[in-house]
């Protein structure tokens, strides 16, 4: 065996790889296709044009959730475009022998939910799927590409895809997290430090003793919006959490097996001493409670900081950037975020749609009101999630409060389904992108934050400190 | 079947300023709701060509004067965000064969490249000088030259880079890989007999 320490990334890479191709490329093997409705249906019908089959059916997954409405249960629906979309990924998954989790199955969801929950996202793997927030499981120490329909059609047709090897990036946060501090501020605070295009060319290795103290739902947070930072990947070295958490899941390998996969999965790790492209380290303790101001995930600030000023920028590009933003989205120069008043707060989507999100943000706001105004939605990310809140009567909890529980899917997050801002209301949302009508209005306004302080801002109305609201110390 | 090798690209062409321009900006998600890449043209960067009320803002890509171009220029970070290949569909049905802008983000370049739509690198300043020559005279033709990696515009020419294995498979007409991919099934069946994770039983 190699003597030189590797990194999980070129190990996974290396154990893929099936040849060079003549660009230099590398045809690189995807053990594991998730797919959706959104940006599959092409590549079926490209498949259809050229008479190809999928070539491992059996590697391949489907669930609905950009377009399904998550207050709508029955057929047809009344957008008879999302209808057409969800007759066409049914109908692909017949045709093709390909497994789809429809709603029917009770384990719809989230495509990026319902892969780890399932137990089908593996340590050591590499996976792809038509959305950049696939690189979500790489939470579990697989390398997972977010990728585009053409690319699709490739990996259905032959299981693989051309790609270039990516650098590496390790990205060390070391110490305990302060009180209110949570694994979106994390990953907001990377992405507001490395910028929006920092990632371009690498893959993010989420390591120090943070992450290795993270949950397997903390780690997916952080990983899901690597791609906001402009990395396609981003992965955390599999771990005793990792196991814990994938023992017994539908998908997971039984009796002789498990104890050979977590040898297998073990042996992917890191090597101590492995070659870095980059080393970034940051102290867990100087993370805050941390809150999107503009229209890109990297225009972020401390809840305590005042909005950025153009006079104060250190480049033209950031002053140009700043004027931009705050300009679409009606903020002050130089005044603080907190206090600034929402109409909308949006608790859900693949960063912050899981049962420990949904959990955290019930022990504060039991007992507790949405302020009058605010329209208040929470969305359990697949139907298992709303299951498991359901039993532990969150959505009763949640309810009382004044959120509306709604079915699983994608719903705000890019709001191709009913669930939509109007013109320029504000949303506090615990998404992942904060674009320019991102939300479903060409007007709408996005402040990113950590589900508790979503619902920090659903109580009180305006864009607050969770720690105040909620006296957290 | 056989790709054109795409050598270079002539046109006019059109700035369209700003740096990172995500792909819900280029096309709004509302306009997936599709099951086919047809019409996505008419929907490129539709919600900065129109108000909110869905009257005209003057965009440049609307000015009568850049009717027609075919290559488009912008500044850092062009096609961040989500994946979607609606993006560059989008660009490419109304009528855009080349992107010129200082860096692209990585999902977004693949799939261009995968269209056969050469995504190349040059300079801010590099930039421009092509757009201020393009506001001089609309007209003006413009070769992004991919095999000899220089844009040549009137009688001047700006240096563009280009990673070499997009610029190697445009050139060679292997932008594609579909093709490639399928002949190296058989060795793909050998890797994968030995991730005991693909296993079918």
């Amino acid at each position: 065996m190699s003597a030189q320490p590797r990194s999980l990334f070129e190990k996974v890479w290396a154990a893929h790889a099936v040849r060079t191709l003549a660009n230099g490329q590398t045809q690189l093997l995807i053990g594991t296709h998730l797919i959706h409705e959104v940006t599959s249906p092409q590549a079926f019908g490209m498949l259809r044009d050229l008479g190809l089959q999928v070539a491992f059916p059996h590697r391949t997954f489907a669930t609905v959730d950009h377009i399904v409405p998550t207050n709508e249960l029955v057929e047809p629906y009344r957008d008879p475009l999302a209808q057409a979309m969800m007759d066409e990924l049914r109908k692909n998954c017949a045709q093709f022998g390909v497994t789809f989790f429809d709603r029917a199955s009770g384990k719809q969801g989230i495509v990026h939910i319902v892969g780890p929950e399932q137990g089908i996202t593996q340590p050591g793997t590499t996976i792809a799927c038509g959305d950049s927030h696939t690189s979500t499981h790489g939470a579990f120490g697989a390398i997972a590409f977010g990728i585009g329909t053409s690319q699709v059609r490739d990996v259905l047709a032959t299981q693989t895809m051309a790609l270039g090897a990516l650098k590496v990036r390790r990205i060390e946060v070391n110490g305990k997290l302060r009180p209110g501090v949570y694994a979106k501020d994390v990953i907001l605070h990377i992405i507001r430090q490395l910028g929006v295009n920092g990632g371009t060319g690498f893959a993010y290795e989420y390591a120090g003793s943070t992450f290795d103290a993270f949950s397997m739902e903390e780690r997916m947070t952080v990983c899901n919006m690597s791609i906001e930072g402009g990395a396609r990947v981003g992965y955390v070295n599999p771990d005793e959490t990792t196991f814990a958490y994938l023992k017994g899941r539908p998908y997971s390998p039984t009796g002789d097996a498990w104890d050979a996969a977590v040898a297998r999965w073990r042996s992917f790790a890191s090597d101590p001493g492995c070659r870095y492209d980059d080393v970034v380290r940051i102290d867990a303790a100087d993370i805050a409670p941390s809150v999107t101001w503009g229209i890109n995930p990297g225009q972020g600030i401390a809840i305590t900081e005042n909005i950025p000023s153009p006079e104060t920028a250190a480049t033209d590009d950031d002053r140009a950037g700043i004027i931009e933003a705050l300009a679409y989205m009606k903020l002050p120069a130089g005044q603080p975020i907190k206090g600034t008043k929402i109409n909308v707060a949006f608790l859900g989507s693949c960063t912050n749609g899981r049962l420990s999100d949904f959990q955290e943000v019930a022990k504060y706001i039991q007992g507790r009101k949405v302020a009058p105004g605010v329209r208040a939605i929470a969305v359990p990310g697949s139907q298992i999630v709303a299951l498991q809140c359901e039993k532990l009567g969150l959505d009763k909890i949640l309810a009382e409060a004044g959120f509306e529980w709604r079915a699983a899917g994608c719903s705000m997050c890019l709001a191709m389904n009913p669930d939509k801002l109007i013109g320029d209301e504000l949303c506090a949302s615990s998404s992942n992108r904060n674009f320019k009508g991102r939300q479903g209005s060409v007007t709408g306004r996005t402040v990113l934050m950590s589900p508790v302080m979503v619902a920090a801002a659903a109580v009180t109305g305006v864009v607050a400190d969770a720690r105040e609201v909620f006296a957290v110390n | 079947m056989a790709l054109a090798k795409i050598t270079s690209v002539t046109g006019r062409g059109v700035y369209v300023p700003g740096n990172d321009i995500d792909t819900d900006r280029i096309i709004p998600a509302r306009f997936m709701k599709c099951v086919t890449f047809d019409g996505l043209g008419e929907f490129l960067f539709h919600d900065v060509r129109h108000t909110p009320e869905g009257a005209p803002t003057g965009h440049p890509i609307d000015q009568p004067a850049h009717k027609g171009a075919s290559i488009l220029l912008s500044g850092a970070n062009f096609g961040c965000g989500s994946s979607r290949e609606h993006a560059p569909q989008a660009i490419h049905k109304a009528g855009f064969r080349a992107v010129i802008a200082e860096n692209f983000a990585e999902i977004f370049f693949g799939n261009s490249t995968t269209l056969g739509i050469p995504c190349v690198n040059a300079a801010r300043e590099d930039i421009a000088r092509v757009a201020a020559a393009i506001e001089r005279d609309p007209s003006l033709e413009i070769t992004v030259d991919v095999a000899a990696l220089e844009v040549r515009f009137g009688a001047d020419s700006i240096k563009i880079t280009q990673r070499e294995s997009a610029r190697d498979a445009l050139v060679n007409g292997r932008w594609d890989a579909i093709g490639d991919l399928i002949d190296g099934l058989p060795a793909v069946h050998a890797t994968a007999a030995r991730l005991p994770y693909l296993a079918t039983a």
